[in-house]
């Protein structure tokens, strides 16, 4: 087994202010740690021409990662993209998550920082060719400079500045500090795809090797010094509330530390998960089912299939329908697609240091600067004094576009001191998913000559995107799409 | 009372209620964060480990049924010659995605190795039923489970 390196929580080491030798004075932990020193998306020392290309002095190639990663390859995808312009060499890249910061990551086509909709490469596929079409100019010109040539006459492969006529090679991690002076271009030329080198090739994931091994870190990995771990049972019925909470069984528990009881759920907090979940098991709870304890899936289906024969907008309409669908042999059918959880193979968790003044959390989630400000109005703090760690994701599928762990880890982490990692039983992360929504599709079609002639589909559900991004909602006309 | 279990080729002493389970030993106390809670009931394979070579659902085992009996995590099992091959057919036939079942799956994968070093189709259904997968990676792991046997024979002919 390897050691894993103990050092201090970021935080410590900021708001201390004091340097690297000083760090011992600091209680360690009776456990590993193993979340990285440096903040991310750190430029100290860096060649930092934009928000995703970092080239150290040993000629490291870090990208910062604009998208998050959860299976689909796009700590790879984007790299190559990267790559290509900048002619970097592929076997020094390595990816960094990307900072809470809506302004530098932002996905295009989404408008805001998250990572969804499969769109990941077509929305960022100029700009990062852009980014490292940039940064690629800036190291010629540094070069350039340096020999006393034309940047014309130079060109670059494989992380090096080359020469042809005098035959002189300058490494990019040798142009570090000169290519920061050059001026960025404003519009670098983009490779011809002729030339490509990267894209296009099969490559080996950048990911995965870690991932084999054990030693990637997911957002239920973080483990800080002197933290405490909790579980939770929220109540079961949306908009209900506690009613009476028996805990005395759960203190009895070696390990349990504390019962956080709150309006409309409790959690255990606890020296370990087994602690937390033996004392969650030991509670005794009663709740009070609220407004919408009657409601159950036969009322849903029974109003879905009553607004299901109401007139709805057009999404898309061809030819003479009315017509078509009023002739013929017809065939109605209608089919029932059921809420369903999204059971992510990592349950849902979020590790959270609550303090007077500040808010750190750790976790794996699709939206890195909505989780931001989410965790920043429920703790009250400005945005700015909440940071965001982002991890590697067990799994999204769209449940960690949603800030609901963070909302409910920082309301328990108000009652308690220290770091808490809040980890969802399975049990919870089923039952409390933001499910994906019922749809009650009616599919009417009318036979002419023994082929199709008439099609009305008339789908009826709950709108995702008009809860999750009015704006692109309203601007399709009020027409939900995926 | 300490216990003291054998972990990765290291004792460890460790000071947990003897019921305590050994996945969240090993992930909440000693850091071995490799091994995954997925379900806590043995359901989905994710927290599989060794004991003595035999693969294990840590969600469900009591450290105190331990003894002094060999616990392998992933960040170990590499250092078996199963181990090392399951990880590399694993990267060599690029099975992983999102990732997060993948310990459990290798560690699997690593046992039926070593048991069935030849595994047919039945054997790898048999052996890896217990591990789920939720990006889907199954043909994969079936094709990796086939190419790292395959790294098995072309030793033994060598």
């Amino acid at each position: 087994m390897t050691a894993l390196a103990v050092s201090p929580s970021r935080r410590a080491v900021l708001s201390s202010g004091l340097a690297g030798g000083v760090l011992l004075a600091f209680r360690l932990p009776a456990f590993a740690v193993n979340e990285p020193e440096q903040p991310p998306d750190s430029t100290a020392g860096k060649f930092a021409p934009n928000a995703f290309i970092r080239i150290d002095g040993s000629g490291k190639t870090i990208f910062v990662m604009p998208q998050v990663e959860m299976g689909q390859g796009v700590y790879t995808a984007l790299p190559m993209i990267l790559a290509e312009e900048l002619d970097a060499d592929w076997n020094s890249v390595v990816f960094e998550h990307a900072p809470a910061n809506e302004k530098l990551y932002a996905n295009p086509v989404l408008t805001v920082q998250a990572t969804g909709n499969s769109n990941s490469v077509r929305a960022f596929w100029k700009p990062l060719r852009q980014a490292g079409a940039a940064a690629r100019a800036m190291l010629i010109g540094a070069a350039a400079k340096e020999w006393n040539v034309d940047p014309a006459s130079c060109t670059a492969a494989d992380g090096k500045v080359i020469h042809s006529a005098s035959g002189r090679t300058l490494p990019y991690a040798a142009l570090v500090a000169a290519a920061a002076q050059i001026p960025p271009p404003k519009d670098p030329p983009l490779k011809d795809p002729k030339q490509f080198k990267i894209i296009g090739k099969p490559v080996k994931r950048l990911d995965t090797p870690a991932k084999a091994q054990g030693k990637a870190v997911y957002g239920i990995d973080a483990m800080l010094p002197g933290m405490k771990f909790a579980t939770l049972a929220a109540c079961p019925h949306f908009g209900g509330k506690l009613a009476h909470c028996n805990d005395s069984g759960a203190k009895k528990i070696p390990g349990v530390r504390q019962v956080v009881v709150l309006d409309d759920l409790v959690a255990v907090v606890g020296d370990h998960m087994w602690a937390a979940k033996k004392g969650l098991d030991a509670l005794k709870l009663m709740w009070d089912p609220g407004p919408y304890g009657h409601v159950d899936s036969a009322l849903i289906w029974k109003e879905i299939a009553k607004a299901s024969e109401r007139t709805g907008l057009v999404a898309k309409k061809i030819g003479d329908a009315d017509k078509a669908l009023a002739e013929g042999e017809k065939f109605e059918r209608h089919y029932q697609m059921p809420f369903l959880a999204h059971a992510t193979m990592e349950p849902i968790n979020c590790t959270v240091h609550l303090t007077n003044d500040s808010c750190e959390i750790w976790l794996g989630t699709q939206i890195m600067a909505r989780v931001q400000s989410t965790a920043a109005a429920t703790a009250g703090l400005p945005l700015e004094k909440v940071i965001v760690h982002n991890h590697l994701l067990g799994g999204g599928f769209g449940r960690r576009l949603e800030p609901d762990m963070v909302v409910k880890a920082v309301r328990i982490a108000k009652h308690v001191d220290g770091p808490l990692k809040v980890v969802w039983t399975r049990e919870e992360d089923i039952q409390h998913d933001l499910y994906r929504p019922v749809y009650y599709d009616r599919l009417t079609a009318t036979l002419k000559d023994g082929r199709i002639d008439g099609w009305l589909d008339r789908v009826t559900g709950p709108s995702i995107v008009a809860r999750w991004l009015p704006p692109a909602f309203t601007g399709n006309h009020n027409i939900d799409f995926d | 009372m300490p216990i003291e279990l054998r972990i990765n080729g290291e004792t460890k002493s460790v000071d947990v209620p003897a019921d305590m389970l050994l996945l969240w030993v090993l992930r909440d106390v000693l850091g071995l964060t490799g091994t995954k809670f997925g379900c806590g009931m043995a359901l989905c394979g994710a927290c599989t480990v060794h004991i003595d070579g035999n693969p294990v659902r840590s969600c469900l085992l009591p450290v105190s049924a331990i003894g002094n009996r060999a616990v392998t995590t992933i960040e170990a099992i590499g250092a078996t010659p199963e181990g090392a091959r399951v990880q590399k057919a694993w990267l060599d036939l690029e099975v992983i995605q999102c990732g997060y079942c993948q310990p459990g799956q290798i560690m699997s994968a690593a046992a039926l190795l070593k048991s069935t070093p030849h595994p047919d189709d039945a054997d790898i259904d048999a052996a890896m039923a217990g591990n789920i997968c939720r990006c889907g990676t199954y043909v994969r792991i079936r094709a990796a489970i086939k190419h790292a046997a395959l790294g098995s024979a072309k030793e033994a002919t060598l």
